[in-house]
């Protein structure tokens, strides 16, 4: 039962990693396996436990049980001035009693390096992040942004083996959000640093994580690449964190091995591949709103056809998305783009409409 | 007619109401200090009647040994005490606000801020029995300014940790973990981080307890030897024995040295702020402007 084995490759690995303050868990049995080079998400609304899970990381907290191996060294009980690894906290915390040079140059100045190494390196440092010209000024002259750029030029410095990011975005306002995501995914690419970053946005996570955790309770519920956790959720509750999702409980009526067919309240739903379950046993059907067609006109297939009548439409420039009440009450969320199909134009409130999905479309939920 | 001309009164009173109380409020607080000044300068010993203006009190004052002894003394014990409160505050504040689970937390707590609620004639009382059962066993410390130290170092503590607990609580611990994360030990944090960082904290409650030593009378009472008198205690002597200018005259100095500090430092404080505002606000200015340039090239 010894996991490290199971992931050689592994940089980073957690093993059974337990917190527990007094009579709360806050990180729950997480064992999880990160590569050199990656940037890897924990992604799960507060109080899930990937906060904490950072700090256990960093050395801020000691955990209960587990154990945390980088480079096949156990950490756990490193403090957090012994560990090759550096954080930048969502506050970013830069010192405001010393000026942007001195506090990219206080990690520097801690291991001793001589002065003319801190020149460079701090003047590299800040050449990354396009401070040079601000070397001087004290943290509270600067914006926002280029606080954020300062806390990742301190916490590079060191050249950590590992770089923690707390909420990397979080302080920053929506419209700089996005352009820092790519600078930010730019300059650690750069610098070929490995990554274990938190955050609560979705966005955030899909568009700078090369893996994601998703996080709930403590627990790990689903790791893999955006695409995987987006597309293939493992779970209920993965499918309905990430994006939005419509979920259908309906019990297993045919397996076969290259189709199966789920009966729900509205219906029966036909999926392309077999399910593997026992007749009967309670599944639930997750579509994406963007997997679903919509139309006035009766369309030309006979599986997965749905209808009923719009209830609200929102508008939101490149897509639109309609609320669509079927005959028992139920709603689905259906969204179009927009400028593709041009029929769907002329969709408004309480029109009948018919609705389907693809047989491959549709993600099965065990549990 | 008589009405109207009535509540016009009445009106024109409701309008400056506020001035007015402003006014009295600051009569009640500055009336006893202007009228203390203008009889510093009086030039006979008259205490009701302003009979002229001349500086005699003050060439007295430069003359009057025991005012000027009175006056060094305090200075020195005021230093010390401030000193040694402020050291010892930060102590306790840094114990009291950063280990929160303790044996014995709420005692120590309790224990710390009792000398800001005990009667100060109680201190004093208790603090003279004390140091004379101390001396008489071991010899120290003879009564004087080392004991009148002690005794005012002990208040002054107390007011030393309740204002430098009040920053320590309110400053950002992410930048002590911080300096953690980038390779300090504990007591590298402290006077790398902590420190700088409550310094403000560290003077506000070095000239609190400045003050409350150099004008503490109670305890300097108790505690004080033979021929060692504090300059409230010269002061209160002469006030005794009738009116004597020349303690107007030290009060003058004394009011407008204080005074001249506290503007002083407003002014120099106020001017901070403002450059900081302004700097602040040019770099958000420049954020806004790169950003547009950005979305402008793209």
């Amino acid at each position: 039962m010894n996991q490290h084995d199971s992931h050689p490759s592994g940089f980073l690995l957690t093993e059974n990693l337990v917190k527990r303050f007094d009579d709360v868990v806050a990180v729950d049995d997480v064992s999880i396996s990160i590569q050199k080079g990656e940037i890897f998400a924990l992604l799960g609304s507060s109080g899930c436990g990937k906060s904490t899970l950072l700090r256990i990381l960093a050395g801020f907290e000691k955990p209960t049980a587990g154990r945390v191996l980088l480079n096949g060294l156990d950490i756990a009980s490193f403090p957090p001035y012994e560990r090759p690894i550096n954080m930048m906290f969502q506050s970013y915390a830069l010192f405001p009693h010393l000026n942007i040079w001195d506090n990219v140059a206080f990690g520097l100045k801690r291991e001793g390096m001589p002065p003319a190494q801190i020149k460079t390196r701090v003047e590299e440092m800040l050449e990354l992040v396009q401070l040079t010209a601000y070397a001087k000024r004290k943290p509270h002259q600067l914006s926002g942004g280029q606080q954020q750029r300062v806390a990742l030029a301190r916490s590079l410095a060191k050249k950590p083996q590992l770089l923690l990011l707390d909420e990397p975005l979080g302080a920053l306002d929506k419209k700089l959000r996005q352009r820092t995501q790519f600078e930010l995914v730019h300059i650690i690419e750069s610098v070929g640093v490995t990554v274990v970053m938190v955050t609560h946005d979705q966005e955030e996570a899909m568009t700078m994580a090369s893996r994601i955790a998703v996080m709930s309770h403590g627990r790990v519920l689903q790791v893999g690449t955006p695409q995987e956790i987006y597309e293939c959720p493992t779970n209920r509750f993965v499918a309905d964190f990430i994006g939005n999702i419509n979920l259908f409980d309906g019990q297993l009526s045919v397996d076969e091995h290259d189709r199966s067919e789920i009966t729900i309240d509205q219906g029966v739903v036909h999926i392309d591949h077999g399910i593997g379950g026992s007749i009967g046993m309670p599944l639930t059907i997750a579509v994406r709103p963007e997997k679903i067609y919509i139309s006035k006109t009766r369309p030309n297939v006979n599986v997965n056809l749905f209808s009923g009548k719009v209830r609200e439409i929102g508008y939101f420039g490149s897509y639109s998305s309609f609320i669509v009440e079927m005959q028992d009450g139920r709603t689905v969320v259906v969204t179009e783009p927009n400028g593709s199909r041009l029929e769907n134009i002329d969709i408004t409130w309480d029109d009948r409409v018919f609705f389907w999905w693809d047989e491959a479309d549709p993600v099965v939920l065990t549990h | 007619m008589k009405t109207s001309s009535s509540q016009a009164l009445l009106r024109l009173l409701q309008a400056h109401f506020g001035k007015l109380w402003l006014l009295v409020v600051y009569l009640f607080l500055y009336g006893p200090l202007l009228f203390l000044i203008l009889f510093s300068f009086n030039s006979t010993r008259q205490d009701a009647v302003f009979t002229g203006f001349s500086t005699r009190w003050y060439e007295a004052l430069l003359n009057d040994s025991r005012l000027v002894g009175g006056f060094f003394l305090s200075l020195k014990v005021a230093v010390i005490t401030g000193t040694l409160s402020t050291i010892l505050g930060t102590f306790a504040a840094f114990v009291l606000v950063r280990y929160q689970r303790f044996r014995g937390r709420s005692l120590f707590s309790g224990l710390v801020s009792a000398p800001l609620v005990m009667p100060e004639v109680i201190i004093g009382l208790s603090l003279l029995l004390l140091m004379v059962a101390v001396q008489h066993a071991i010899g120290w410390p003879e009564r004087g300014a080392t004991t009148i130290v002690l005794g005012h170092t002990l208040l002054g503590m107390a007011y030393a940790t309740v204002v430098v607990a009040a920053r320590l609580r309110e400053m950002d611990r992410t930048i002590e973990e911080a300096a953690m994360d980038l390779g300090c030990r504990p007591l590298q944090v402290f006077f790398l981080v902590t420190l700088p960082n409550i310094l403000p904290s560290l003077v506000a409650a070095w000239m609190l307890t400045f003050t409350l030593s150099f004008d503490d009378v109670v305890i300097s009472e108790f505690l004080s030897g033979p021929g060692v008198t504090t300059l409230p205690q010269v002061i209160f002597g002469y006030a005794r024995r009738g009116v004597n200018p020349s303690i107007y005259a030290a009060a003058t100095i004394l009011i407008l040295t204080v005074s001249t500090g506290i503007i002083a430092y407003s002014i120099l404080t106020m001017r901070a702020q403002r450059r900081r505002e302004r700097d602040a606000q040019a770099a958000v200015l420049a954020e806004i402007r790169s950003v547009e340039e950005n979305v402008g090239t793209a």
